[in-house]
């Protein structure tokens, strides 16, 4: 097997992993006194954790981490997938699919908005993370897929506005994003600045 | 050792509560003192007194020991079915042992309920401390199967062990200026270590005011199910009053106090855009930043509507006849 190959299986069990271990947990204590709950943190906790990572991929890359490049867009895969679930389980047993509450939510509940909207833009990204969408959009889905960003915000301030006291996991993931977005940042103003040209050219 | 005054037993608990039993001796171990636990601590349904205090389970089962109570008048005991021990002594919010739904259960263990004692003060003409024993005593205590509702929009229906919080407040003789009442919980960081966090402003604090503490649906707890309260469930008094969202039934109360001005809570001071003094259970007044009109049953899988005082409309709306609630949350 290619090396590419090999981190794309790997890429691909990660991807999955949390239902081995989501199927564990039920058979084991049956989720807890809360399973809709619980099965609603548990997906939502991973969608995020897909996103950290796939955000991960480009900054370990430039650290030297070439070979990871091939994870990126499945892990992506994964959160989309992983916030799919999560927003399936809301809709289906929160609001029973009754679409004046979904309305509703959507339009008065801030954190429900912003956790609504990254999984539009992550579902978007998901569609067109295709060959075929990477041939049609051209250069246009490059900056198409910049959305990934302003998802990852709206993914952590969804977390930050649902808890009712003690900050610190939510905390712990928005600094996360903030630490990925921010070494974008740091690479763009290194590849700016003439000095950093200058080292790069010697 | 003390014996309560028995009245009719109490309903046997239905085998489907008790089944889950196991599963919770498994997870326990006995880690709790059952070493001093006298038979009569397991069948007798008491208080142990200090020469025991290492005993709050029983030896034979690792449960809490037995309490014999008098069932409460009809219209105190909802016919809806009984959530499973199991559920309501693993699911709940007591910060002081972590803000997760099982941290209770889990790190609750270091308190220690007995001996207890219970500081009256304030506007009364008989302040003073009471032993926990001496404040129950006097009382007979009574089963009261009411509807529990949180504010995180899921709900329980618990079979309490308690005494009408009027009672109590009666013997020690409120004065004319007392107009609230106050609650504190323990605030101990040898026994409560996480609350070295400020996940709340400590002690916790709670409130009513004096018609609602002397309405006879407002209970003291001391036991569940028949049995006395594990410590994750407030061991060993709380307030419970069904009308309101879970957190106005304070935990582990240590101190009662008549006030003349209306206390400030300790969820007020965290949040007081988000949690009023009232806190009634109503649909039609919405958390900030989720909806009150639905809840989730504890056990069930889709939500059902959320009812007015959490159902007790008939028995507490005229406390609130002339008040807006949407203001007064």
């Amino acid at each position: 097997m290619k090396r590419p190959t090999q981190v794309r299986a790997i890429a691909w069990a990660a991807a999955f992993a949390p239902a081995l271990l989501l199927g564990w947990r039920a058979l084991d204590d049956g989720l807890g006194a809360n399973p809709v709950e619980e099965m609603t943190h548990f997906t939502g906790i991973w969608a995020l954790r897909m996103l950290v990572a796939c955000l991960s991929v480009t900054p370990l890359r430039r650290l030297g981490l070439v070979l990871l490049a091939p994870a990126r867009r499945i892990l992506g895969l994964a959160a989309c997938g992983w916030a799919t679930v999560h927003i399936s389980i809301y809709l289906a047993l929160d609001l029973g699919f009754d679409f004046g509450f979904v309305l509703e939510d959507i339009v008065e509940r801030p954190y429900i908005t912003v956790g609504f909207s990254a999984w539009l833009v992550l579902m978007t990204l998901a569609l067109t993370s295709t060959r075929g969408w990477q041939r049609r959009l051209g250069r246009r889905w490059v900056r198409l897929h910049r959305a990934v960003y302003p998802a990852a915000i709206l993914a952590a301030l969804h977390f930050i506005w649902l808890v009712k006291a003690d900050l610190r996991e939510p905390a712990f993931y928005a600094g996360m994003v903030a630490v990925l977005l921010g070494a974008r940042v740091v690479a763009q103003l290194r590849a700016r600045s003439p000095r950093a040209a200058a080292q790069t050219a010697t | 050792m003390w014996i309560p005054k028995r009245g009719p037993i109490a309903k046997p608990i239905p085998s489907r509560e008790i089944t889950d039993e196991k599963l919770y001796l498994d997870r326990r171990a006995f880690l709790r003192g059952t070493a001093a636990a006298s038979v009569g601590v397991a069948v007798g349904g008491c208080f142990p007194s200090e020469e025991s205090e290492a005993a709050s389970s029983s030896a034979a089962t690792g449960l809490p020991a037995e309490l014999a109570a008098k069932p409460a008048p009809r219209h105190y005991r909802t016919e809806e079915p009984l959530t499973p021990w199991e559920a309501a002594t693993t699911y709940n919010n007591y910060y002081e042992f972590g803000t997760g739904k099982s941290d209770p259960a889990e790190n609750a263990h270091t308190l220690v309920p007995k001996p207890w004692s219970v500081a009256i003060e304030g506007e009364v003409a008989k302040p003073g401390v009471m032993s926990l024993e001496d404040l129950v005593k006097p009382h007979a205590l009574e089963e009261r199967i009411y509807r529990h509702r949180c504010v995180e929009a899921w709900s329980m229906v618990i079979p309490w062990i308690g005494i009408p919080l009027g009672e109590i407040l009666k013997r020690v003789e409120p004065t004319s200026k007392a107009r609230y009442v106050r609650f504190e919980t323990l605030y101990d960081k040898v026994q409560m270590p996480l609350t070295r966090r400020r996940a709340l402003p400590w002690p916790y604090r709670e409130g009513l005011r004096i018609d609602e503490a002397m309405h006879p649906l407002a209970i003291l707890a001391v036991g569940l199910y028949g049995r006395e309260l594990p410590n994750q469930n407030g061991a060993p008094l709380r307030l419970v009053v069904p009308w309101k969202y879970g957190f106005k039934g304070i935990k582990s109360i240590v101190k009662i106090e008549l006030t003349e001005r209306q206390p400030r809570t300790s969820w007020q001071g965290e949040n007081p855009r988000e949690y009023g003094f009232y806190a009634n259970v109503n649909p039609k007044v919405d958390h900030p930043r989720w909806s009150q009109k639905r809840e989730r049953r504890i056990g069930e899988w889709t939500k059902r509507p959320t009812l007015f005082l959490n159902g007790y409309e008939e028995e507490v709306g005229p406390l609130y006849a002339s008040m807006n609630l949407k203001r007064n949350f």
